[in-house]
């Protein structure tokens, strides 16, 4: 599903984040990617959402090679993402509905699909009877979740979250961390990058660490 | 049985992305003008701002269609006039008139004494007063030619020009087409003129829309980003901010019409006076229609250029973190 050979990146004049990476995800596989503040994590995050490039090596998302893709398909191939952040990332001015249909607006879908899915999507993550509301009138956990249903809304084949569980208490860690092992039940790639050593162990995943921009432990 | 299925189903999404593209136009168009009024002090500046550049182009534009239509009536008089020698009796004058008369290449003429050169110029000039009080009457007596409108080429009317001047009675010529060519060469131009000018507050308003969407894209760079990050093309992004510089456009190119055909109103009443003053069916020219169509569509459409322009370059460049 997601496969990295040999990638470097070097960021201009800061020197190189990531050196000689290598390994394979399989489909319907859950990790966790972890290491020190400025190893390398969110760098490599980027690099699979084509929000930056590799300088060297290749990324293989679902076969197709996307480290050298042309701008153009780009928002083709994100459409296979689901995008997870550590400041949520939503638009204030916009209901939650709308914040969690803006990937099915981009990419076409008619009003009834667009509704049925975002419900069924809201429904998911527990926030069906807040539709209406503004992201700011929500509790950080249930801004998180919003942006939870924006990712899985389009039914993405992989799923990235970098350090989705920051800003949040062990409670709802837990909860948000249960929810990506669903996905994972059906079928959905998931990589997640955190901190949280005690998360990690708690739960049974594949752990890739970075040090230093090198990929120590997969 | 499958792939018929299969095919039919394909056939759905195809109907489903064009309606969904037709809805999506539809949104930017209305959600785009509904973003304009919420921010009403800076989007009337910039309206107003368009249209002043809009209603300054298109007004040269009518005045220099009214003095076009004014210099128009004149083309085709190539009348000439003998200004005759001071000592000439008016029996002279009567038979010179009558001798040109002969001459085949001259429809009409018209013999003017000094006295009725005197009479109609206080008449008209009102200098009558003034006129009174000269010891002498300082105008010639004048005949008037007008020649045969087979005589159109310049050629011939200086020809024709150069024999009167031949006559011992006549002390010079003037044709009227003279100061009608040279009229006319003023208005070529002045029109000229008006293209340049116009050209460069069509620039304006294409720079002015590229700007206003600049600081409308920095305003909105979160949305921009997200949209990005869920798979949004540079198509989709950046069709609401078209649709902000057409109607930024639109609406100057109909202030702008507005502003002329007030600026006209208020010259109509007095132009109409000066117009009987002259004895002239001179009437004010306002903008046709047509040309109120077009002026609209030039002005949304440099907005849009100057829109797509800015994004098209600045699209690229915002990237997100
Ligand atoms: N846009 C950038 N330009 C230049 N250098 C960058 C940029 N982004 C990251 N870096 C550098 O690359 C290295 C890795 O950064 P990265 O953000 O990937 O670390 P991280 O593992 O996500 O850290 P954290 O846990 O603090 O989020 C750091 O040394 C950082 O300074
Ligand atoms: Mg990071």
């Amino acid at each position: 599903m997601l496969k990295f050979e040999h990638v470097s990146k070097r960021y201009p004049d800061a020197g190189e984040a990531l050196t000689d990476v290598s390994f394979h995800l399989q489909r319907g596989e859950m990790a966790f990617l972890t290491g020190r503040s400025g190893a390398g994590k969110s760098t490599l995050l980027k690099l699979i959402a084509m929000m930056e490039q590799c300088t060297r090596g290749n990324i293989f998302l679902d076969g197709q090679n996307i480290s050298r893709i042309s701008d153009r398909k780009i928002p083709y191939m994100r459409r296979n993402l689901g995008l997870i952040f550590q400041d949520y990332k939503l638009l204030n001015d916009r209901t939650v509905f709308d914040n969690v249909a803006l990937p099915l607006v981009v990419s076409g879908y008619n009003h009834q699909e667009v509704a049925r899915r975002v419900r069924a999507s809201l429904d998911k993550v527990g926030l069906l009877g807040k539709e209406r509301k503004h992201p700011l009138a929500l509790s950080g956990g249930e801004q998180q979740r919003v942006g939870i249903a924006r990712a899985i809304v389009n039914k993405p084949k992989l799923i990235l979250a970098d350090e989705p569980t920051g800003n949040l208490d062990p409670d709802l860690s837990a909860e948000v961390m249960h929810m990506f092992e669903q996905f994972k039940q059906v079928g959905v790639t998931v990589l997640v990058a955190t901190h949280d050593i005690e998360l990690i162990n708690h739960l049974e995943h594949r752990v890739l660490t970075l040090d230093k921009g090198h990929l120590v432990a997969s | 049985m499958m792939t018929q299925i299969r095919r039919k189903h394909a056939g759905n999404r195809i109907v489903e992305l064009f309606e969904a593209y037709l809805l999506n136009h539809a949104h930017g168009l209305f959600s785009s003008l509904g973003r304009l009024t919420r921010t009403p002090f800076t989007s009337a500046m910039t309206v107003l701002v368009l249209a002043i550049a809009v209603s300054l182009a298109s007004s040269f534009y009518i005045v220099v269609a009214n003095v076009e239509q004014l210099t128009g009536n004149l083309e085709s008089s190539n009348q000439m006039s003998l200004f005759l020698h001071e000592g000439i009796t008016d029996a002279a004058g009567q038979k010179l008139m009558e001798q040109l008369q002969q001459n085949p290449s001259v429809a009409e003429v018209k013999y003017i004494s000094k006295k009725q050169a005197l009479e109609e110029f206080k008449a008209n000039s009102g200098f009558s007063d003034a006129l009174n009080a000269l010891e002498r009457n300082p105008l010639p007596s004048v005949i008037q030619v007008l020649p045969r409108n087979a005589l159109e080429h310049s050629e011939d009317i200086e020809k024709l020009m150069a024999d009167f001047k031949q006559l011992p009675q006549v002390e010079f010529v003037q044709v009227d087409m003279q100061w009608v060519a040279r009229l006319q060469t003023i208005m070529l131009i002045a029109s000229r003129g008006v293209l340049l000018v116009s050209l460069l507050l069509g620039f304006a308003v294409t720079f002015i829309t590229g700007n206003t969407i600049r600081l409308e894209l920095q305003n909105r760079q979160d949305e921009v980003f997200i949209s990005k990050l869920v798979g949004a093309t540079h198509a989709f992004i950046q069709r609401p901010f078209l649709y902000t510089g057409f109607w930024l456009g639109f609406i100057s190119g109909f202030l702008g019409w507005l502003i002329v055909t007030v600026m006209l109103l208020i010259l109509e009443s007095p132009v109409e006076k000066l117009s009987t003053l002259y004895n002239s069916s001179f009437e004010l020219l306002f903008l046709s229609f047509s040309e109120f169509l077009l002026l609209l569509m030039i002005s949304a459409a440099l907005a849009v250029l100057g829109s797509w322009a800015v994004l098209h370059y600045q699209l690229r460049q915002l990237k997100p973190q």
